[in-house]
C-alpha cells in the first residue's frame, strides 16, 4: 500500500513539474522576438495576407487561451499542427524519434562500454600508463566539443576512408545497416564527451571505494586484488556512476541537437533547432516538453537504480 | 548563397558561427584529398538546396523554397519563366493583352491533366487566381497580382483578366512559382501530398531530410528524361559540398561555399559553373534616422567602400560589384559602380560639408549569417577609414531581425542580400524597412508598371537603378553569384538562376 503510495506521491509531482515546465515553456517562447505567421509569409506579405495567415494559425487568439488550448490538446495527445509543415505535430515528432532514440542509446551504450572498464583500470593501477592513457582520453574528450569531433570523423572516415556516408540519413526502409551505418559516426561523436565524463567519474570513485574498509577486509580474507575489485569495488562505485549518467541526460540531448546539425540528420534535435530558428512555436513547445519528460523520467528510472544498487535506500522504505 | 524560404530578401545559409569558424578552416583543407568514386544512375538526380520548404505548396506562405522543390518539377503555371528570365507560355499557349493594358485574355490549352486526373481548364485557372486574391489568402506574393481586378473563365480554354490599373510585370509573376496552378479539391493537401500538371509527382517527403519525386505518366508536355527526382536539404555549406565529393548527390544548383568552389572547377569529375544570380548584397539604412537621413552621409560612406575588396574577401572572389539594386543577372541590370565609387579622401571631405569632420557612430545591427557577419567586418574597416565607427550587433535570422530591423525598423544600418528578381519596387513602398521617401524614385517605378512597350518598361527600371546610385538608400555592395556544381555527364541544369528555381525538367545523363 505504501508502495503505491509513494508511486502514487511520485507521479503527483511529475504532473506538477511537468505543468509548470510547460506555462514556464510557453511563456519564454511567446516572449522571444519573431512573429511565426511573419516568418512564413517572407518580407513581401501584405497586411491583410499576414492577418489571414495569423488567425488560420491561431495566433490571434488570446494568449491565455493559446495556452490552454494547447495544454488541453497535449493532455489527450493532440500536441497541434506544426505552423510550418502543416502537419500534426506528434506524427512529426514520431517520425524524428525513429533517428534520434537509436542515435542516443547508441552513443550512451558506447560511452559506458567505453568508459566502465578504462576508468575501472585506471583506478586500479593510477598513476601507470593506463591511468595516464585515460586521463588523457578524458581531458581531450571534455575539451573538445562533439561538433568538431564529428567533423574530424567525417573528414576521416567519410570522405577519406569512406567507410561511413558523410550525413543524412537514409531511413529505416533503405535497410537496417545502412540506417544503422549512418548513425555510427554521430554517435561516436556524440557519445565521446560522455565517455570521457564518465571516465573520470569511473575512475574517482573506484579509488574511493578502494580505500574503505570493507575492501581491505576482503583482501585480508584473501581475495585478489582483481576479485575484490570486480566483486566489491566495482558494484559499489556504480552509485554515483549512474548519477552521472543520469545528469548526463540532458548535455546527450542538447549534444544531439548539435551532432544533428553537423550530420544534417533528421532527428529531434534538428527538428528543435529548425522549429527555434523558423519560429514554428507549437513544435518547439512540445519538442522542449518532451525533453523535459525524458529527464523526468531518467530521474526517476535512476532513482529506481539506485535502490537496486544500494540496499540501504532499499531498507530503508 | 540562395534564398531562404521565407524572405524574398534574404539568402538561406541557416549557418551559425560555429560551424563557419570550424567547418570552413578544417573541411576545405581536407576535402581536397578526397576522391570521388560513386554508382552512376542514368534514371536518377538528387539535387541538393539548403532550406527545406514548410509545405510543398508554393502558392501559400512564402513561395521561396517550395519553389526551388517543386516548380516546373511538379507545379506549372499559365506562363514560365525560361532560364533566360524571359515570360515563355506554358499552360497557356497564348494570350493577347488589350491596347489600354487592362485586358489579359489567354488561350489555354485543352490537353492537361492533374496529377489527380482532373481536367485542368478555363474554371480552374480562375480559381487559383482568385483564390490568390481572396480575403482569406495565405500567399506572401499576393501585392504582385492585387492589380487584377476580374477574373473570368469564356468557355473551357478562354481565361480573360480584368486589371484595374496597367502592371506590365503581371504576366512575369504570372511565371512566378507563387501563382501555379492547383486543383481546387487538392488546395488542402498540397502542402504535404502535391497535385499538379507538371512531369513529376512528389511519392514521398521525409520531412527534416528529403523530398522523392518520379516521372508522371500521364504529362502534356514531352516525358522527362529520368524517372525519378530527389531534393535534398542539407543546410551547412560544407556538408553540401562533402555530400558532393561523397557521391550522395548528384547536383548543387548553387554551392552556398565559395571558398570550396575551386576545388570543383579543378576536378574533371564534376562540371562548375559560376552562373549570374539574383541576389543582391546590401547595406540597408534607415533614411529616417540621422545622419542617415542625410545623402551626403550615404554617399560619403559609400565611397569608403573598396567593393572589388570586398568581393574578394566575402566570397572568395566570386561575385560581381553592384552600383545599385538590380544584379547583372537581371535582363534590366545597368552597371552604375562608377558612380561613388572608393575614394576615402572625397568621402571624408563629403563627410565635413555634411557636418561630421569627425566622423560619427552608429549601431551596424548584422544577421547571424555567415556572408552578413564577413561583410559587415570588412565594412567596419572600411568605414574606419574615414572616421566612421560601426558597433557591430549580431541578430539573430530571421525572428529578431525581422522584429528589429524589418517591422520595428529600430536600426541604423543593417546588411542582407535580396534574392527576389524584379524587386526594386521595395524601395517605393511605405513602410518599408529603409524609410525611403523619393517622389522622383516612385515616378520611375509608375513609368515602368505603366509602360505600353517593352522599351518603355526597361528604360523605366533603368532610370529607377540610376535614382538610387545617387540616392543611395542602401549601400550597394555585391551580387552574389549563382555557383552551380553537378558530376560530369550531366547535362541540361539552370546556369544561370532568374528564378530561385530548381527546374530539373530537361536534365538528363549524357549516354
Amino acid at each position: 500500500m505504501t508502495r503505491l503510495l509513494t508511486l502514487f506521491r511520485g507521479l503527483l509531482v511529475t504532473a506538477a513539474v511537468l505543468l509548470a515546465a510547460s506555462l514556464v515553456i510557453f511563456l519564454l517562447i511567446d516572449a522571444a522576438p519573431g512573429d511565426p505567421a511573419e516568418i512564413m509569409l517572407g518580407t513581401s506579405a501584405q497586411a491583410d495576407t499576414l492577418a489571414a495567415l495569423r488567425h488560420e494559425l491561431g495566433l490571434d487568439l488570446p494568449l491565455f487561451s493559446r495556452y490552454l488550448s494547447w495544454l488541453g490538446g497535449v493532455f489527450v495527445g493532440d500536441f497541434g499542427q506544426s505552423y510550418t509543415y502543416g502537419v500534426a505535430v506528434g506524427e512529426l515528432i514520431g517520425d524524428r524519434l525513429t533517428v534520434t532514440l537509436p542515435l542516443t542509446v547508441m552513443a550512451t551504450a558506447l560511452a559506458v562500454a567505453v568508459s566502465l572498464p578504462l576508468g575501472v583500470v585506471a583506478a586500479a593501477r593510477p598513476g601507470r600508463a593506463e591511468d595516464n592513457l585515460a586521463s588523457l582520453f578524458a581531458q581531450i574528450g571534455i575539451a573538445v566539443p562533439n561538433f568538431w569531433i564529428g567533423l574530424l570523423l567525417i573528414v576521416t572516415f567519410s570522405l577519406n576512408l569512406k567507410w561511413f556516408p558523410p550525413g543524412g540519413f537514409p531511413g529505416w526502409e533503405a535497410g537496417f545497416n545502412a540506417a544503422l551505418g549512418s548513425l555510427i559516426l554521430p554517435s561516436i561523436a556524440l557519445a565521446l564527451p560522455q565517455a570521457a565524463v564518465l571516465t573520470r567519474v569511473t575512475r574517482a570513485a573506484v579509488i574511493e571505494v578502494t580505500n574503505e574498509d570493507f575492501v581491505r577486509t576482503a583482501r585480508a580474507k584473501g581475495l585478489t586484488k582483481r576479485r575484490a575489485l570486480w566483486r566489491h569495488t566495482v558494484p559499489n562505485a556504480l552509485l554515483p556512476v549512474v548519477t552521472m549518467l543520469g545528469l548526463q541526460i540532458p548535455f546527450l540531448i542538447s549534444g544531439a541537437v548539435l551532432v544533428e546539425n553537423v550530420f544534417n540528420l533528421p532527428g529531434i534535435g534538428s527538428l528543435a533547432y529548425q522549429a527555434l530558428s523558423q519560429r514554428d512555436l507549437i513544435v518547439v513547445q512540445n519538442v522542449v516538453l518532451l525533453f523535459v519528460a525524458i529527464v523526468l523520467v531518467v530521474n526517476a528510472g535512476t532513482d529506481a537504480l539506485y535502490a537496486r544498487l544500494d540496499p540501504r535506500l532499499r531498507a530503508r522504505k | 548563397m540562395d534564398a531562404d524560404p521565407r524572405f524574398t530578401l534574404s539568402t538561406g545559409l541557416l549557418m551559425t558561427k560555429f560551424s563557419d569558424l570550424f567547418k570552413g578552416s578544417c573541411l576545405a583543407v581536407l576535402l581536397a584529398s578526397a576522391v570521388p568514386v560513386w554508382a552512376q544512375d542514368s534514371n536518377s538526380i538528387i539535387f541538393v538546396q539548403p532550406v527545406e520548404p514548410q509545405g510543398l505548396d508554393p502558392t501559400v506562405s512564402s513561395p521561396v523554397a517550395a519553389g526551388q522543390v517543386t516548380w516546373q518539377n511538379v507545379f506549372e503555371g499559365l506562363v514560365a519563366i525560361d532560364r533566360d528570365g524571359r515570360v515563355v507560355p506554358q499552360l497557356a499557349k497564348s494570350w493577347t493583352i488589350s491596347d489600354d493594358g487592362l485586358t489579359y485574355s489567354f488561350d489555354l490549352r485543352d490537353d492537361v491533366e492533374f496529377q489527380n486526373g482532373v481536367h485542368f481548364d478555363a474554371t480552374t485557372a480562375k480559381f487559383t487566381l482568385d483564390r490568390i486574391l481572396s480575403e482569406a489568402s495565405t500567399n506572401g506574393q499576393k501585392a504582385n497580382y492585387t492589380a487584377i481586378s476580374d477574373v473570368k473563365a469564356v468557355g473551357v480554354t478562354t481565361l480573360v483578366l480584368t486589371l484595374s490599373d496597367r502592371n506590365a510585370d503581371l504576366l512575369y509573376w504570372l511565371g512566378y512559382p507563387a501563382a501555379v496552378m492547383v486543383e481546387p479539391s487538392t488546395v488542402d493537401s498540397n502542402g504535404t501530398d502535391p497535385v499538379g500538371t507538371g512531369p513529376f509527382k512528389v511519392t514521398e517527403w521525409r520531412k527534416g531530410d528529403r523530398v522523392l519525386m518520379s516521372a508522371w505518366d500521364g504529362y502534356w508536355g514531352d516525358a522527362p528524361a529520368i524517372a525519378s527526382l530527389t531534393a535534398r536539404f542539407i543546410n551547412d555549406p560544407q556538408a553540401q559540398a562533402a555530400a558532393l565529393k561523397a557521391g550522395q548527390v548528384d547536383i548543387a544548383g548553387n554551392l552556398n561555399a565559395p571558398e570550396l568552389f575551386d576545388q570543383f572547377t579543378d576536378d574533371p569529375a564534376y562540371t562548375a559553373v559560376v552562373g549570374a544570380g539574383e541576389m543582391e548584397v546590401i547595406a540597408g539604412m534607415n533614411n529616417a534616422r540621422p545622419p542617415f537621413d542625410d545623402q551626403r552621409v550615404r554617399q560619403a560612406l559609400m565611397m569608403a567602400v573598396d567593393r572589388p575588396s570586398l568581393v574578394a574577401a566575402v566570397s572568395s572572389g566570386y561575385g560581381t560589384a553592384i552600383g545599385s539594386h538590380f544584379s547583372p543577372a537581371s535582363p534590366f541590370y545597368q552597371d552604375l559602380t562608377e558612380e561613388f565609387s572608393y575614394n576615402p579622401e572625397k568621402a571624408k571631405a563629403l563627410l565635413a560639408e555634411a557636418g561630421y569632420p569627425n566622423g560619427f557612430s552608429f549601431d551596424f545591427k548584422v544577421p547571424n549569417r555567415s556572408y552578413a557577419q564577413r561583410s559587415a567586418e570588412i565594412l567596419q574597416a572600411f568605414f574606419a577609414q574615414i572616421g566612421v565607427t560601426a558597433n557591430i550587433q549580431s541578430s539573430d535570422f530571421p525572428a529578431a531581425w525581422i522584429q528589429d530591423v524589418f517591422k520595428d525598423t529600430n536600426y541604423d544600418m543593417t546588411i542582407i542580400g535580396h534574392s527576389e528578381p524584379l524587386d526594386i519596387g521595395i524601395y517605393a513602398r511605405d513602410p518599408y524597412y529603409f524609410n525611403y521617401d523619393s517622389s522622383d524614385f516612385r515616378a520611375k517605378m509608375d513609368k515602368v508598371a505603366t509602360a505600353t512597350s517593352e522599351a518603355e518598361r526597361e528604360a523605366g527600371y533603368r532610370q529607377a537603378q540610376e535614382v538610387l546610385a545617387q540616392d543611395l538608400p542602401a549601400l550597394f555592395l555585391f551580387s552574389y553569384p549563382k555557383l552551380g556544381v553537378w558530376k560530369a555527364g550531366i547535362e541540361g541544369v539552370w546556369e544561370n538562376g532568374p528564378v530561385p528555381a530548381n527546374d530539373m525538367t530537361d536534365v538528363h545523363w549524357v549516354k
